[in-house]
């Protein structure tokens, strides 16, 4: 009961005419406060799943058919919609990938700063209004009493994101789960964001589940890393271990895939193929038919995660003792 | 890179501004109450210049918004330049009719980034394939065609089997090899590939880059590649133009660039770049954002955001200077040795 935030053999289903299809696979991690977890993997791999279940913003036809989500202390599996919405934007706020698409554009900043603060307190209209004030200041948006009262449009991309961020805030939640924050903005505009964000969780103590597939970002900002594969976590560790030590063959093959650690023109080191659909995942391992191990168990039994090395690191790998 | 002679592809003092005006309507503004005709333009490549070696790769980085792609598709034509010119293996090509262009458009093709919008839904990938080569070569017979695409498949890793398949059929990565071998059926010598990784995944990325560099040491192309990540530029080329804003502000050999970053942007453009498992001394922020192209600012496009910013910076536009280490910058003050 100590963790702020514990995900237990949590399985998302997506229930489709043509049959059930298994999104999210006992996916199991813990969150203390105050720390910051990167979700890491390509697209297909759940991550998103993984960060919109965690809320209860799946939409139909996904659902949560197995597991358990605690957070201080309550199973949020298990509330009613009514119930799930004190907590989702009160005590755990959601930052999504595109800050065109999250705010309205119909509506000026301070209308929609305004109704985040009313939908979960009770204070008056000017008070609310201070403290979305506050929180412009606390993102450091520039002349803040005047982007209030404008629309979207007219802030940039890296404005808004900010401005995101500080709607994020409003609530003082313990945690917040980012799903590729920076993935839409260039890199001097990410860099700066990640930095507010970091500063942010230290600050405010904060906790932070950082959904993304740049495990450049991911080691920059985060302490612990889970990787996925295929709707599992393949490995998991404190983001030092992974980065320098990475055991699972697939977390191998993406650290080597990045262009930043050769001889320039080089050969890159490729992951043959690619991630499976969610039709037809694999038997045994899923990530077999790409790896370069491929041995007879991996194609029969599925690897469970377990612990290597004394170390806090888990690798979901036959190969791996 | 300065004697147009050797060079496969020379821009000289390219410019290109959009009008967006709109009708008559819509530049009517009030200015001390009498009615006036405005026009918008947006300002998007402001004087480029640089040239290309055969078999080399030029990377063009720059965040978005900074004329990178306006100047792929100026190059080849799509676009026509206000002013400037484009040299081709000493031949000009900024000014020629559609007719004389097309020989050249068979030399130069050009890759885009998302492999989803580029390839036209309803044609098979052999129709789509064998498109360009009919259209350009008119006497070539069936059976050459053929054999052609299922060469051109093989060799982009796409199984010539699958030549009946629709798009939609494929991965993004496996389009995205299709789209490669769209632009080599033709057999060109120049590509510019238009940020061909940036919608994929990490280990699809690397298959592509692989792909590219095969294809490259394969065929003898020179790329014009453009891209936002400089780890996927260091990678790749041999020369890299940083532009902001419509201009180059650096020109540089890629190992030069990484080591030594002279102007002001370029240096904050690197420390920005998140590196894996190692915690970055702070990276240089930079004030303010990036201006709009449409009022663009006076003198050094770079000196409202600059670190470094002086009297002359406002007023005087920097041209390219060459420095001892090769590098080309535009900036006032790295030429008064204060940067």
């Amino acid at each position: 009961m100590n963790h702020l935030l514990e995900v237990k053999d949590l399985e998302v289903k997506f229930a489709l005419r043509s049959g059930e299809l298994t999104a999210i696979d006992g996916v199991s991690f813990t969150l203390d406060k105050g720390e910051r977890l990167g979700i890491v993997g390509e697209s297909g791999a759940g991550k998103s799943v993984t960060g919109f279940a965690i809320i209860n913003l799946l939409s139909r036809p996904g659902y949560i058919s197995a597991g358990k989500i605690l957070f201080e202390g309550q199973e949020l599996h298990r509330l009613s919609e009514e119930e799930i919405r004190k907590i989702r934007g009160d005590r755990i706020s959601m930052i999504f990938q595109d800050p065109m698409m999250t705010l309205n554009p119909v509506l000026t900043i301070s209308t929609q700063m305004v109704e985040t603060v009313l939908a979960h307190r009770n204070v008056s209209k000017a008070d609310a209004l201070d403290l979305s004030l506050e929180n412009l200041k606390k993102v450091y948006i520039p002349s803040p009493e005047k982007r209030l009262s404008q629309y979207p449009h007219e802030c940039s991309g890296g404005m808004r994101q900010r401005i995101i961020v500080a709607i994020a805030l409003l609530t003082n939640p313990s945690l917040i789960i980012a799903d590729e924050p920076s993935t839409a903005l260039d890199v001097t505009i990410q860099a700066g964001i990640m930095d507010l964000l970091l500063e942010l969780c230290e600050t405010e103590d904060m906790s932070l589940i950082l959904i993304t597939h740049d495990l450049a970002v991911v080691s920059q900002v985060t302490e612990k890393i889970a990787v996925m594969y295929a709707g599992k976590i393949v490995e998991a560790g404190s983001t030092e271990t992974i980065i320098r030590d990475p055991k699972h063959p697939y977390t191998q093959g993406l650290i080597k895939a990045l262009p930043g650690s050769l001889q320039p023109g080089s050969r890159l080191n490729q992951i043959p193929g690619m991630m499976p659909t969610l039709t037809d995942i694999p038997l045994g391992c899923a990530f077999h038919p790409r790896c370069t191990i491929n041995a007879t168990v991996c194609q029969m039994e599925t690897p469970a995660l377990i612990s290597v090395d004394d170390h806090d690191q888990m690798t979901a790998c036959h190969m791996v003792k | 890179m300065e004697k147009i002679t050797n060079s496969i592809l020379t821009v000289k003092n390219l410019i290109k501004h959009f009008d967006i005006s709109g009708g008559l309507l819509d530049q009517l503004k009030v200015e001390k109450r009498r009615f006036i005709r405005k026009r918008t333009t947006v300002k998007a490549l402001n004087g480029v210049s640089f040239s290309i070696m055969p078999r080399e790769t030029l990377g063009i980085v720059g965040e978005s918004g900074c004329g990178k792609s306006t100047l792929a598709r100026a190059v080849l034509g799509l676009y026509p330049p206000n002013s400037g010119e484009i040299h081709y293996q000493n031949n000009r090509i900024d000014n020629l009719t559609p007719q004389k262009m097309l020989s050249y458009r068979k030399k130069m093709q050009m890759i885009f980034q998302d492999p989803y919008a580029s390839l036209n839904p309803r044609m098979t990938v052999k129709k789509t394939l064998e498109e360009p080569v009919y259209f350009h070569n008119a006497s070539i017979t069936s059976r050459e065609v053929k054999d052609k695409v299922a060469e051109v498949m093989q060799q982009v890793g796409v199984d010539p089997k699958w030549a009946g398949r629709y798009p939609h059929e494929f991965s993004g990565g496996q389009r995205q090899r299709i789209s490669i071998a769209r632009a080599l059926m033709v057999d060109p010598e120049f590509v510019v590939a238009d940020e061909p990784v940036s919608a994929l995944d990490v280990s699809i990325q690397a298959q592509i880059l692989n792909l590219l560099m095969e294809a490259q040491e394969d065929r003898g192309l020179t790329y014009m590649f453009i891209t936002h990540d400089l780890s996927v530029v260091k990678h790749i080329s041999s020369w890299v133009a940083v532009m902001y804003l419509g201009t180059i502000c650096e020109l540089v050999s890629t190992k030069t660039l990484f080591e030594s970053p002279r102007h002001p942007y370029t240096q904050a453009l690197l420390s920005a770049i998140p590196e894996l498992g190692r915690k970055k001394p702070k990276h240089i922020k930079l004030k303010g954002e990036v201006p709009t192209p449409i009022d663009l600012p006076t003198g050094c496009i770079f000196h409202g955001r600059c670190l470094y910013v002086n009297n002359r910076c406002t007023h005087e536009i920097p041209q390219l200077i060459q420095l001892d280490s090769g590098t080309r910058v535009a900036c006032h003050g790295v030429e008064e040795e204060r940067i």
